[in-house]
């Protein structure tokens, strides 16, 4: 089996999905001949052609409500937005039209579309590149959420996003795009959606995070386990809708938990779960909930960013924390 | 300070662009000048007229329902009918309509029931799963955020070379909006088989319309987005319809898209829960009901003897009869179990949400 980055196999999940379904369109800013800037429509022009590989012009707003228009009448559309920073213009057509089309025509109209974007910091980046808000879609109803964290999830979801009858925003963590490689076989295979995968089984702490910053977290595992505590680790991987069960069936067991999110603390989604925990998983807490999370602060510019980012020895210091607790 | 270049200066002139007025029948219902061909078709010129009185009872029995507490906000269409009914009867079964919220008269010529647009602005969901194409946008709320639907819907058509046109309807006020701009550039580039209608009734809600923009006309837009555009006279509903036809065909037919200016008047407030006389004189009300488009073409008919007060009083007796029905299956129809908002949220509820919609279900049943 290849070995791919992440970008890599998410160029490969937008391949295999064009070529088993003529209704699969990418459009987007500098998607076509210049295969995005970050690479990851390389050569679908060339292949697919420029009708189904669109380069749009440039307009955020346009490219979410083209792919509503398209997806109503059975395309499906998947929209790139250049970076993260530039998806607001399109928060207007999510929250009022792709998210509810289903709902508002009560089945007649839907809207299978996708909309992929990379996001998040660590990449020494310009300023407006390196936002993480997700929560901001993570709390539209009727919406997917969905972030990879590997190149085998970001093949099996993005498949799984794009074949969905309904619409999903599918966030692609830039840090990662090419940090991390795993062998990925292009089968066609899709992971299901709204699942969270538990990476690492362990008896002493549940670690949440989700896209880029299981990189920390699963070396925080490391670190831990060499301390002697088993930390267990969920990829949350869709945030909405995601899964409750899998949380609290690890909390229950754990007793501790620690989540770990890049985004900014106050209502991050971080928030959600520690809530979700304390309605319904309250009495098998053995000590406190830790959120190890970006500050309330602007993302800096590159110099300091990665005084910002969530490290290593945060999430293990506060793994142990919740450990020592009581 | 004068922006006009230095005409001193001699630099060449690269491009010049003219806009039209369409127009054929005055004020007053005398042709201006020939009609086109399809006006002599008197049984569609009635069908003209019979939707346009249909809608205005419809609307005003509405209003009527929202006064009584028996309807939501609505937002009437009155002396406007002719902009929808001149270009929906222009369309195919096939085409596909994208309306702003104002468009009654195109649902209703389009086969949606009028219980079912009653029932939407009653409150609920059902009324847009109507009875009208299936594949025909519901009323677009947020203004002119559904003319990047509409080149989407385009774009399909184009990729799948299918002979089919989308038509999107919105107002002065969505002309200034970023979305409405960016659909008919990529319409522009990429020749895409679209008619904008752009219903200039001159107020958005209480800014009129020179304080929505410095252009002399809204039909110029389309020519920075590098396709034509052209003002009619939307009270005229021969110059619509004429207008929509041609544009229609050349979309269908590969020219790509065009844009309709119907230059109208909102006779109405904005909707039930406006006042327009807080911001705008009655004088100015009452001189544009002479131009209004229902009594210019029932002077042409009857000018032409199509059309007489024995016909005019049947008409208005049968339009009364079907609304009053229509009212009747719209008040009768059944109520919702609450745990039904959970319908149609996604094409499978997802697990996380079951025990909200059971919760419900359980109070509801309480």
């Amino acid at each position: 089996m290849p070995e791919l980055t992440l970008v890599e196999a998410v160029n490969l999940a937008l391949a295999r999905a064009m070529a088993d379904d003529a209704n699969v369109v990418v459009l987007g800013e500098d998607v076509g001949v210049n295969g995005g800037v970050f690479r990851a429509t390389a050569g679908l022009q060339r292949r697919f052609g420029s009708e189904r590989v669109v380069d749009t012009p440039l307009a955020e707003l346009l490219i979410s409500g083209l792919c509503v228009g398209m997806a109503a009448q059975g395309l499906k559309p998947v929209g790139e937005i250049q970076f993260m920073g530039f998806l607001y213009p399109c928060i207007d057509q999510l929250v009022n039209h792709a998210s509810r089309l289903r709902h508002r025509t009560q089945g007649r109209l839907t809207c299978p579309m996708v909309l992929r974007t990379p996001y998040g910091a660590g990449i020494r980046a310009p300023e407006h590149h390196s936002e993480s808000t997700e929560v901001m879609l993570a709390h539209i109803p009727g919406l997917r959420v969905v972030v990879p964290s590997s190149p085998e999830r970001a093949y099996g979801l993005l498949l799984a996003a794009i074949r969905d009858p309904d619409p999903v925003v599918f966030l692609e963590p830039t840090r990662i795009y090419r940090a991390v490689k795993g062998e990925v076989e292009d089968d066609g295979e899709a992971l299901p959606l709204d699942v969270a995968f538990v990476l690492r089984e362990g008896r002493d702490v549940t670690l949440i995070a989700w896209g880029a910053m299981l990189k920390e977290t699963l070396a925080a595992a490391d670190a831990l386990a060499e301390e002697g505590i088993a930390a267990e680790v969920i990829d949350l991987a869709t945030l909405k809708p995601y899964d409750e069960e899998t949380i609290l069936a690890s909390v229950a067991k754990t007793g501790r938990c620690v989540i770990v999110h890049e985004a900014a603390r106050t209502a991050g989604f971080g928030a959600e779960i520690a809530a979700l925990i304390a309605e319904r998983g309250l009495l098998s807490l053995l000590a406190p909930i830790v959120r190890v999370t970006g500050y309330d602060t602007i993302v800096p510019l590159p110099r300091l960013e990665q005084h910002y980012l969530p490290s290593v020895d945060r999430i293990t210091a506060a793994a142990r924390k919740a450990v020592r607790f009581g | 300070m004068d922006d006009t270049p230095d005409p001193g200066q001699d630099f060449p002139v690269i491009a010049r662009f003219e806009v039209r007025r369409r127009s054929y029948l005055g004020p007053d219902g005398v042709p201006l000048r020939a009609l086109p061909s399809f006006a002599s078709d008197q049984d569609l010129l009635l069908a003209l007229y019979r939707g346009m009185v249909l809608t205005r009872t419809f609307d005003l029995k509405a209003v009527a329902l929202q006064r009584t507490g028996r309807l939501g906000t609505y937002a009437v269409s009155l002396g406007q009918e002719a902009v929808s009914i001149g270009v929906a009867s222009a369309m195919r079964e096939e085409d596909v309509l994208l309306p702003s919220y104002r468009d009654n008269a195109a649902l209703l010529w389009r086969g949606v029931k009028m219980e079912e647009i009653l029932l939407y602005w009653g409150g609920d969901e059902r009324g847009n799963r109507s009875s009208g194409p299936p594949h025909d946008f519901p009323f677009c709320v947020p203004v002119g955020s559904q003319a990047p639907h509409a080149a989407g819907v385009a774009y399909a058509f184009k990729l799948r070379k299918q002979p089919r046109v989308a038509v999107c309807f919105f107002g002065d006020g969505a002309s200034s909006k970023g979305d409405v701009w960016e659909a008919m550039n990529f319409a522009g580039v990429w020749k895409l088989p679209l008619v904008f209608v752009a219903n200039n009734n001159q107020w958005a809600i209480s800014v009129p319309l020179k304080l929505q923009t410095a252009s002399a006309t809204l039909a110029q837009k389309a020519i920075a987005a590098g396709f034509a555009g052209e003002q009619v006279d939307g009270n005229d509903v021969i110059a619509v319809r004429a207008a929509a036809e041609e544009a229609i065909a050349n979309a269908r037919a590969g020219g790509g898209p065009r844009l309709i200016e119907a230059v109208t008047y909102r006779l109405g407030d904005h909707t039930t829960a406006d006042d327009a006389a807080r911001y705008r004189p009655p004088e100015e009300v009452q001189a544009r009901w002479k131009e209004e488009p229902i009594a210019r073409l029932r002077s042409y008919l009857v000018g032409r003897k199509a059309w007489g007060k024995s016909q005019e009083e049947q008409l208005a007796a049968e339009c009364q009869a079907r609304v009053e029905a229509a009212v009747e299956r719209y008040l009768a129809t059944g109520p919702r179990g609450p745990h039904t908002m959970f319908d149609h949220l996604y094409a499978e509820l997802p697990a996380a949400y079951a025990g909200q919609r059971q919760e419900l279900e359980q109070t509801s049943d309480a």
